[in-house]
């Protein structure tokens, strides 16, 4: 499937405004291929998803590290926990709504339970497939946040995705990351600095608080630069860890401005809203807050600008959330 | 190892003891013939690999441990008791356990990944995979069955106990004719009495093939085997054993064995 997008070709599965902004290709596989050259102990995985999760330049590097276990994700999940048990780092790939629906028992009793070094990068989480239920994780941080001794990391672009790469061989056990493919934009500067567990301000202001999780953080950034224009000052936290969450940082950042708005590409129930709320009521902490994320239901195929606005998770949504708090 | 099964399920009204005593021969054969180990050093990269997934299994598993030197016999009694380190389904917290078994369908696949890291490391190391009629109706036993195949794990060694017995009572789901099954998706595969020691042998040494194909052995075994009352008891998942029954069924079996 291939969207117009911004007058250029949209491959499925990217992130929709990438538009103009600088891109690097296949941040996920070419880093990984890097990285498989330094630690020999690194394997790949996929299920029949290479080409759409972006793995294939660590096949190309190290096709005798490299196994396709075929459309098979429970049989992914098993194979990657085996190898793990067996003194390897698994680096497995298929999408996201296949592993964390179809393979959950085998996320959590064969990885997790067992804190196997299994790093799952899930492929077009949330609202980055068109094909409509079958292929939208609109939950998927729902699901693996209810998972104990799990990691949950959404990344925002290039520029972290490869540091979590790297990252999450020395995060000790299981980790699910949101893998984001092909034309990946860079929005974070070369200064930016992937901290497991710790939200970080990406944008400053003065009167909303915005917060974030994966490219949805950036996104935030460029509405509050258009807020600014409206005479609204907004502050991005983008939260990359979802689980350990960062409590304490959100909390803080919170306490800083008189509204919040808090967005995800993933469903209001469940994830970084739900987060949010939870930890602020905990600290007695209220405050005027809008949510900028998906609703509890299924949703339609289709080009993914058209859902996303449709659905409310674009660009002009996050800007009237931010200037008109509603 | 059939006696120390039975003094830990004696005064806990079961404890899978059915399942154990059938499965006795089979982890004989496997630990005192055929299994590279080192029980002074249970997490040798090295080792061959015994992979037990049905999990309530462990009744047998931990007698075996303990004959095998990688558990203490005075621990054996916790056996299934609040906080014990040796519950009824096993996690990987004992030295010699290599999976947690307690949802089934997962060891294949897991023997499979641990396979393939045999062979890039090149050690020699083998994978020996237990599994249970009853599991052959989870589904992703055959999506590992079709990947072993395809990677050409002859290091790999599936064991199928074929008790006839599943949670609710006899196998009810049409799985047979198991051997042919694995035969047709390419596992070289034989067909044993798992309650004869010396078939079992012949068949682990049998599976030692480089070939290039997964070996499989389908084990034909009998609950509550080596206590011809339990032998002919109700096929049940929990056979049922009475609280006065322990110590007149332990004198049955030393007399089947010793008399």
């Amino acid at each position: 499937m291939a969207e117009q997008v911004s007058g250029r070709t949209l491959g499925m599965g990217e992130i929709v405004d990438t538009g103009a902004k600088p891109f690097e290709l296949a941040p996920f596989g070419t880093e990984l291929a890097q990285l498989g050259k330094e630690r020999t102990e690194i394997v790949g995985l996929t299920a029949d998803m290479g080409r759409y999760s972006d793995i294939l330049p660590f096949r190309d590097a190290h096709p005798e590290r490299f196994f396709n276990v075929g459309v098979a994700e429970q049989s992914l999940i098993m194979t990657a926990a085996g190898l793990a048990k067996a003194g390897k780092i698994s680096y497995c790939t298929s999408y996201s709504a296949f592993i964390t629906r179809r393979a959950y028992d085998f996320v959590a009793i064969a990885c997790a339970h067992a804190l196997a070094e299994v790093k799952i990068f899930a492929g077009m989480p949330g609202f980055m497939n068109g094909y409509g239920a079958t292929h939208q994780a609109t939950e998927d941080i729902s699901m693996m946040r209810g998972i104990a001794d799990l990691t949950v990391i959404d990344p925002c672009d290039a520029t972290e995705l490869k540091q979590v790469v790297r990252a999450v061989a020395d995060i000790p056990g299981t980790v699910y990351v949101r893998n984001l493919r092909g034309k990946v934009p860079v929005e974070l500067g070369a200064d930016y600095r992937f901290i497991p567990g710790k939200a970080q301000v990406i944008h400053e202001g003065q009167s909303v608080g915005v917060i974030g999780t994966g490219f949805m953080s950036a996104r935030a950034r460029d509405a509050a630069k258009v807020a600014a224009e409206h005479g609204v000052s907004a502050a991005v936290l983008h939260v990359s860890t979802l689980k350990p969450f960062d409590k304490d940082g959100v909390i803080a950042f919170a306490k800083r401005f008189d509204r919040l708005v808090v967005t995800e590409n993933h469903k209001i129930s469940g994830g970084l809203c739900t987060l949010v709320v939870e930890a602020l009521y905990e600290a007695g902490l209220m405050k005027p807050m809008v949510k900028v994320a998906l609703a509890d239901s299924f949703f339609e195929c289709g080009a993914q600008a058209w859902l996303e606005h449709k659905y409310g998770i674009d660009l002009p949504r996050l800007v009237q959330a931010i200037v008109e708090g509603r | 190892m059939r006696r120390l099964m039975m003094r830990m399920a004696s005064g806990k009204g079961e404890g899978y003891i059915a399942q154990g005593l059938a499965i006795a021969d089979f982890l004989s054969a496997m630990y005192f013939h055929e299994l590279r180990y080192d029980p002074a050093d249970p997490h040798w990269p090295g080792r061959d690999r015994f992979v037990l997934s049905t999990g309530h299994y462990s009744i047998a598993f931990y007698a075996c441990l303990a004959e095998a030197g990688m558990l203490q016999v005075e621990e054996l009694p916790t056996y299934g008791l609040n906080g014990s380190r040796l519950p009824m389904s096993t996690f990987e917290n004992v030295p010699g356990i290599e999976v947690c078994g307690g949802s089934l369908g997962q060891g294949l696949g897991q023997s499979v990944g641990m396979a393939l890291a045999a062979r890039l490391d090149r050690n020699g190391a083998r994978v020996f995979s237990e599994l249970s009629d009853g599991e052959l109706q989870e589904g992703s036993t055959w999506e590992a069955a079709m990947s072993a195949t395809t990677f050409k794990l002859d290091n790999l060694v599936a064991l199928i106990d074929c008790n006839g017995i599943q949670a609710d009572g006899a196998v009810h789901v049409a799985i047979e004719p198991v051997a042919e099954k694995w035969r047709s998706f390419g596992w070289d595969t034989r067909e044993v009495d798992g309650n004869d020691l010396a078939a079992l042998t012949e068949a682990l040494a049998a599976s030692r093939e480089p070939d290039g194909a997964p070996k499989a052995i389908v084990m034909r075994t009998v609950p509550g085997k080596g206590i011809p009352t339990l032998e002919k008891r109700e096929r049940a998942h929990f056979v049922r054993v009475g609280n006065d029954e322990w110590d007149d069924l332990t004198a049955e079996m030393e007399a089947h064995y010793h008399g």
